[in-house]
């Protein structure tokens, strides 16, 4: 019997391919080497000269197979792996994967542990947003904000490397703490940093956020409405720019999330429509300044006993078939890592679910009749990056 | 010109008129000056592909090249010997003829501008009675360049450069144009010399400042400029986050060089032209241009460098400008070009035309109406300069930011 033939994502492309030249229309390949697609994401483009009628994002240039190796490894070898989920937010991977074993070890978490994960994930947050918003301006072809803002990210970077060694793959987070306690004077040094950081923010916005032309390209673009939004499994900044105040930090708090007093940014349509482009970028401006309200509120409450890591088993064996579920709010949205316990040292089943992938999911619904200028736009707004699509 | 040569023969004891070697003086000064002209133009270029980078890198708190010879100044050099040595690499699909004959479509129609282009008070190649026309007609050569480059390379980002940029500098044009009229009209001459001399040395006697309508009319001619150089803000033809690289994506080596060469020599051309048309050229301070033209032997030698020089500042401020604007602002989107270029260009240049044909009427009637409103305009754009420098200093100091120029060479 021959097997069945299951509809994959390529044969879809086939026939839109197919369709796409009975139409006699022009079949654009933006990618996957293209320089504004933030990593190898293949856009497949019908177009009619600069209106698209439609675009297809076709994923999967960067897959590497990260579930699997979880199975393989064991808990705490797949710690290094989880950075190469999303390099730009790597600790927010961490994170999730730190928080889904340990619900199944039913570990308790050091309190300063929790205290320095938050500090090191803000942090991030504000270094993987400065990324994302730098990347948008220079899509819409301003240069400047871009180094810019990666001279700031630099500065996180350095204080990252102080806590953990690393400027882009941290592995900082353990299964039941964390692996280094804050350096000496570290607090002095980020909230040195924060005083500096917060008037930057500010010159960013003269820069480049109420910039007219800017205004001009991004207000009214590719409006998601809430409901939309919400249907479509849309995440983090993007969901939130749409008018859906949903922030895993504050609706379903973890770690020491309560004991911090911030704001949820939510897009207001300030200058075009509720969840346009400009909500999406101004929403990410915004969790920054709270970031840095967090930071400050961390710096000043965390505890002074010197434990780091909880009591974990040199061995971690579960139950075979002990599930867990973890949500975290990452950089890119709600970050969720599904473990199944395996019989020996490691997991069954690993499933990571991204803020990205379902970015991807809805930029075919909103490309109809957008020009290419604008998915450029649409693509960089959304914040996607390549590995969280395919992990 | 001519009359250079004229005179040079008349030295040597001839009359123009009846020597009979007067036409080969006339080839070799020709290929002398086109020889001269075309190295200017490329050696500017090559310098301003430096001076960008550096200012970019400043605006963006980089060092930027400051590797090779004093302040990277020899950068220039070392990446046109790179690219001459580079693979002249041509795509196997691509119409071989059209995509080789692309590049010197833009150079011939980028080196043909400077013989109408003024450098100082006797300085110019050929001071035509149609200059701006002729410089009008020949810009026009870059588009087709573009084009040809972008249709033969055969591929689809290039062809998307190519038709954006046709649709553009054919637009814009139209603005430029009619905003280049206002000189003429004010000046009663097409000749770029002349429409020098009929300004003067002093901010209050430049056509910029002569009426509003004038004043508008820089900023259309700037606006449109811009567009046809294919800069920042309208630099949608090569923009790189959207088309790869625009029309020259299938480029590689000399050719490619070529368009950029042509790209920041073009910085030369729209600046001159701006100080040309509307700020007072090389008209030298405390020397009218009837002083400078009775001017003999060394003092005439000085006025000479000192109206190139006037001339040369004046130009590389609007150079920096350019760069300024490409290093600070967003890029606009297709429709928003054409829309700016046909909603409010346009209609703006054509009302700004009648507008000054109706104020030289009333200036006739009344000249003290034309004096106060000189001085009127140009005050008004003293005081936008010290507002520019105050909320600057404000920001500066919001920031906790410092100058620092001095550093990183």
């Amino acid at each position: 019997m021959k097997p069945l033939e299951l509809p994959t994502m390529d044969m879809e492309n086939k026939e839109v391919l197919r369709r796409i030249e009975i139409t006699g229309d022009m079949l654009l390949n933006m990618g996957p080497q293209h320089p504004s697609t933030h990593g190898v994401i293949n856009f497949l483009v019908q177009t009619d000269g600069e209106v698209m009628k439609r675009a297809i994002p076709e994923v999967g240039y960067l897959h590497r197979s990260l579930e699997k190796i979880g199975e393989r490894c064991t808990y705490n070898g797949f710690m290094p792996y989880t950075d190469r989920v999303d390099y730009i937010a790597a600790m927010f991977a961490n994170q999730g994967w730190a928080m889904a074993v340990e619900r199944l070890l039913g570990l308790q978490v050091p309190k300063r542990a929790e205290y320095c994960r938050v500090i090191a994930c803000e942090l991030n947050r504000i270094s993987s947003h400065l990324v994302s918003v730098g990347t948008m301006a220079m899509d819409i072809g301003a240069v400047t904000p871009f180094p810019y803002a990666l001279r700031e990210r630099e500065f996180i970077n350095d204080l990252l490397e102080e806590l953990c060694g690393a400027r882009l793959t941290y592995n900082y987070l353990r299964i039941g703490g964390v692996a280094f306690d804050l350096p000496s004077g570290y607090e002095e040094k980020v909230s040195s940093f924060l005083d500096h950081f917060e008037k930057i923010l500010d010159e960013f916005n003269r820069l480049i956020t109420y910039n007219e032309i800017f205004i001009k390209r991004l207000a009214h673009l590719a409006p998601i409405p809430g409901p939309m939004a919400i249907e479509y499994c849309l995440a983090g900044p993007n969901l939130r720019a749409s008018g859906v105040g949903f922030d895993v930090r504050k609706d379903l708090p973890y770690s020491v999330y309560p004991d911090f007093q911030f704001d949820v940014p939510v897009g207001k349509g300030e200058v075009g429509t509720v969840g346009d482009s400009w909500d999406r970028f101004w929403c990410r401006v915004e969790e920054m300044r709270q970031s840095c309200r967090i930071l400050r509120q961390a710096l000043a409450q965390i505890p002074r006993d010197a434990q780091i890591m909880g009591k974990v088993p040199r061995k971690i064996k579960l139950p075979e078939g002990a599930e867990a579920y973890s949500r975290i709010e990452s950089a890119r949205g709600d970050m969720q890592y599904y473990v199944v316990a395996g019989p020996g040292e490691n997991a069954h089943r690993v499933k990571i679910r991204t803020g990205s992938f379902t970015a991807m999911g809805i930029i075919d619904a909103l490309s109809r009749g957008l020009m290419i200028a604008d998915l450029v736009a649409l693509i960089a707004s959304l914040d996607v990056v390549a590995p969280e699509i395919d992990r | 010109m001519q009359g250079f040569l004229d005179n040079l023969i008349r030295g040597w004891g001839h009359d123009p008129a009846t020597w009979p070697w007067t036409q080969f003086v006339y080839l070799f000064f020709m290929g002398l000056f086109s020889f001269l002209v075309i190295n200017f133009a490329a050696i500017s270029g090559g310098i301003f592909s430096w001076a960008e980078r550096r200012v970019a890198a400043r605006m963006q708190s980089r060092v930027g090249p400051n590797r090779v010879g004093p302040a990277g100044f020899l950068q220039w050099i070392a990446d046109a010997v790179k690219l001459l040595f580079k693979e002249d690499l041509i795509p196997d699909e691509a119409d071989k003829v059209l995509f080789r004959a692309a590049p010197y479509f833009m150079m011939v129609g980028f080196a043909c501008v400077f013989v109408a282009l003024p450098f100082s008070h006797r300085l110019i190649i050929a001071d035509m009675n149609v200059g701006i026309f002729y410089i009008l007609a020949v810009t026009a050569l870059i588009v087709v360049g573009i084009i040809m480059s972008g249709w033969s390379s055969n591929s689809k980002w290039s062809l998307f450069g190519a038709i954006r940029s046709a649709a553009q500098i054919v637009s814009y044009e139209i603005p430029a144009g009619m905003a280049l009229m206002i000189p003429v009209l004010l000046a009663g001459t097409m000749s770029t010399q002349g429409i020098i001399r009929a300004q003067g040395a002093w901010p209050w006697q430049w056509f910029v400042f002569d009426n509003p309508a004038a004043t508008a009319a820089f900023f259309i001619f700037f606006t449109s400029a811009l567009a046809e150089g294919n800069r920042t803000p309208f630099d949608l033809p090569e923009a790189e986050s959207e088309l790869v690289s625009g029309y020259n994506t299938e480029y590689s080596g000399m050719r490619f060089s070529y368009f950029f060469l042509v790209e920041w020599g073009n910085l030369w051309v729209m600046s001159a032209l701006a100080v040309t048309m509307f700020m007072g050229g090389w008209q030298v301070p405390f020397l009218p241009a009837a002083r400078l033209d009775a001017l003999a032997g060394w003092p005439a030698f000085f006025a000479e460098v000192a109206s190139l020089a006037v001339f040369a500042l004046k130009t590389l401020f609007f150079v920096f400008v350019v760069m300024w604007l490409r290093w600070t602002l967003p890029r606009i989107r297709v429709d928003q070009m054409m829309n700016m270029c046909w909603k409010y260009l346009v209609p703006a240049s054509f009302v700004a035309v009648l507008f000054v044909a109706g104020w030289m009427l009333v200036v006739r009637a009344a000249p003290l109406l034309a004096t106060a409103m000189h001085l009127v305009l140009a005050g008004a754009a003293g005081a936008a300069v010290v507002l520019f420098v105050l909320r600057v200093a404000r920001n500066l100091r919001d920031t906790g930011d410092k100058f620092d120029f001095t550093s990183n060479w």
